[in-house]
């Protein structure tokens, strides 16, 4: 599984097309979903599946078709300085993997049950965290209309 | 079980895959792609501490990763309004040939 994902991940990166990046990358999303299924977090696997495969996969193909992504381009599909970024993203991962195998917490041994139902999930947001939930509504919505006006057409143009 | 350190590992290669990706790839929507798949990494993060965490039934992690993927949904639509709009008035989405601020 997580070979699947990861192989997921470096396709959706490096394909010239960028239809099928899309496509890797909805195949990395779902990988990532049975991950989450696999830890005992069920609604949020279930949640990962609707957002990612079903709204942002979509809205990706929808944005590449409009700017004639489509197309496969001539030239190298790297930018100039490709070297830098990948170099980058190396040291990173070596930072992260050292870190990962020096610290004690990768020894620890998961809770036996876990109860994590959308019923206690759903307790949860509407006492503790309802001020979180009405907060994401709102930045939700402000995003959407901020969205939609950058998107419109100018006025006077074209 | 799978343990913790594999989880932790599969996340810090999927971020380092999307770092490389955003940093690499000439197409706006492309590098886009490597922000979001930066962010499922950290929520994998999320979701795994909370299941090896010392009490899973405060559902911290849990909720974290909700209100995480929320705000990824809210930026990958201004994103791409962002890009569509910055390809209608350039007529590319290469990021190497955006390189004024007053168009």
């Amino acid at each position: 599984m997580a070979v699947l994902t990861i192989a997921a991940a470096v396709a959706a990166m490096t394909l010239r097309n960028l239809v099928h990046c899309a496509l890797a990358l909805t195949v990395a999303f779902a990988g990532l979903a049975a991950a989450y299924l696999q830890l005992d977090a069920q609604f949020v696997g279930f949640a990962q599946i609707f957002v990612y495969i079903g709204a942002v996969a979509i809205l990706l193909v929808f944005a590449i078709l409009l700017t004639r992504g489509g197309e496969v381009p001539g030239q190298s599909v790297f930018s100039s300085s490709w070297v830098w970024g990948g170099l980058a993203a190396l040291a990173v991962f070596a930072t992260l993997a050292w870190a990962i195998q020096n610290s004690f917490a990768s020894q620890r041994e998961p809770a036996e049950t876990v109860q994590a139902s959308v019923k206690q999930i759903g307790d949860a947001l509407m006492t503790q965290y309802v001020l979180p939930l009405e907060v994401i509504g709102l930045l939700l919505t402000a995003a959407m209309i901020g969205a939609v006006i950058i998107a419109m057409k100018e006025e006077g143009k074209e | 079980m799978t343990p913790l350190a594999a989880y932790l590992l599969l996340s810090a290669v999927l971020f380092s895959i999307g770092l490389a990706g955003a940093l690499t790839r000439r197409n706006a929507i492309i590098v886009l792609i490597g922000i979001e798949l930066m962010l499922n990494a950290a929520n994998l993060n999320f979701i795994a501490f909370w299941r090896f965490g010392e009490n899973p039934e405060a559902l911290t992690g849990v909720l974290f990763a909700i209100f995480s993927i929320g705000i990824a949904a809210a930026e990958a639509a201004v994103g791409l309004a962002l890009i569509i709009a910055i390809y209608r008035h350039y007529r590319t989405a290469n990021v190497d040939e955006v390189n004024s601020l007053k168009g």
